[in-house]
């Protein structure tokens, strides 16, 4: 079985898997990051997106073994200490979630927006490029919101 | 999913010795179409051989009057690339609009044509523009690449390198989004090309095709109108719970029409 080896969230793991463990498993089940959700397991929902080398993926949908020397972060490490990241706070104050289930992969898939698309989002943007993460509460509207919001107070970070 | 051997070689050589040495080995690049399918037991593979450790395979270069691009390179960055949006903008925005921004950002070119989704977006720009698929062994023209449903012209161990696309005098793709997948319902790509019009439909067959009747139309007079009153045939098209073959016949029409008017409208790509 191969050895992967990767930087999550700032730290250094590693571990035996088997080739066709997921990220998703990996981080979940091995490294008991459980923030990242697993929803649909079919890359639609985009509950499990992650940052991997700094881009938005959906780690459902990714092979474990494929991100040996990759850099992972997960939605545990946005937060600085008790200080939560920009985006986290913006859903926090906007109410950007209902059950919550989503909320992870959104934020995720937001800081991925900002850091692709800039901090000047219009409502428009945020919902075309939003398009692989699902809300089934279909809580759109303050989601919006919040990722309009939390885009303009990263702004110089 | 059931398990598999994975490695992740570091030269095209000893990723063609892993797929000559197992006969049930495959190549992954992105992961996109292929790990799902995995997952839903519709294939299954002693093995997979990942190209991401191969230095070379990723990135955009203009070589004289061709854009090339690499075999492992992603959607996101086509479609952010600011050469491909000045030379070639229909692709841009043709790699811009598949799937959704977290599949572009893993999903590849290469990928992407050799697993020849019948629905799929890339395999109509490379028909459409005529391109040319690099390969370990040889260069593939883009008539002889699409063999039929998800097969290609490539051998068992031959790996895609590149794709060039000559730059066309104009060229436009428009797509019918399946509202859920977003995988061409139906997507047509049109391209004014050094050696004439180019009309390539996508998930309307069990492979991607082209439109002869409608290219010799649009070569005697490129706009909307010169289609007028064509159609596709219908029989051997795709009909399945998502649209019948017969509205995928309109479908085609109105995106044809829609690709024409895009492409003659814009300004020259070069």
């Amino acid at each position: 079985m191969p050895i992967v080896s990767m930087t999550v969230n700032g730290l250094s793991a590693s571990a035996e898997v088997e080739g066709r463990t997921l990220l998703v498993q990996y981080l979940r089940e091995h490294l008991k990051l459980t923030g990242t959700h697993e929803g649909c397991d079919t890359s639609q929902c985009g509950c499990c997106t992650v940052h991997l080398d700094g881009k938005g993926v959906k780690s459902c949908t990714v092979l474990a073994a494929a991100c040996s020397g990759a850099t992972v972060t997960t939605i545990e490490g946005l937060a600085q200490g008790d200080q939560l990241h920009p985006m986290q706070e913006a859903f926090r104050e906007h109410h950007g979630l209902q059950c919550g289930f989503c909320t992870p992969g959104m934020i995720m898939s937001a800081v991925d927006m900002v850091n692709r698309m800039g901090n000047d989002l219009d409502a428009r943007t945020v919902r075309e490029q939003l398009e692989g993460n699902l809300c089934r509460c279909t809580g759109y509207h303050n989601i919006v919101k919040a990722i309009q919001a939390g885009a303009a107070a990263m702004k110089g970070r | 999913m059931y398990d598999f051997a994975y490695s992740r070689p570091a030269s095209l050589d000893d990723v063609a010795a892993a797929l000559s040495a197992h006969g049930d080995f495959k190549l992954l690049a992105g992961g996109m179409s292929l790990i799902p399918t995995l997952k839903l037991r519709l294939a299954r593979y002693a093995g997979l051989v990942d190209l991401s450790g191969i230095v070379g395979l990723n990135g955009i270069k203009r070589d004289g009057d061709a854009m090339v691009i690499g075999a492992m390179t992603p959607h996101s960055v086509v479609a952010a690339s600011a050469e491909v949006a000045n030379t070639l903008p229909a692709l841009a925005s043709l790699a811009g609009g598949i799937g959704d921004p977290l599949v572009r950002n893993r999903g590849t070119i290469g990928g992407s044509i050799a697993y020849a989704d019948p629905a799929a977006d890339y395999p109509a720009g490379v028909l459409g523009l005529g391109a040319t698929v690099l390969t370990s062994r040889r260069r593939i023209a883009a008539d002889d690449f699409f063999t039929g449903l998800f097969e290609t012209a490539l051998r068992a161990d031959e790996i895609i390198t590149a794709v060039s696309f000559p730059v066309p005098r104009a060229a436009a793709y428009a797509k019918l989004p399946q509202q859920a997948s977003r995988f061409a319902l139906v997507g047509v790509f049109v391209a004014q090309t050094a050696g004439g019009v180019r009309v390539a439909v996508t998930g309307a067959g069990p492979a991607v095709f082209r439109w002869r009747q409608a290219e010799a139309a649009l070569e005697r007079r490129f706009e909307p109108a010169a289609l007028d009153g064509m159609a596709l045939e219908a029989d051997g098209l795709n009909s399945d719970i998502h649209a019948s073959a017969e509205y995928r016949v309109h479908c085609a029409g109105v995106m044809a029409r829609r690709a024409v008017r895009a492409a003659a409208s814009g300004a020259p790509s070069h």
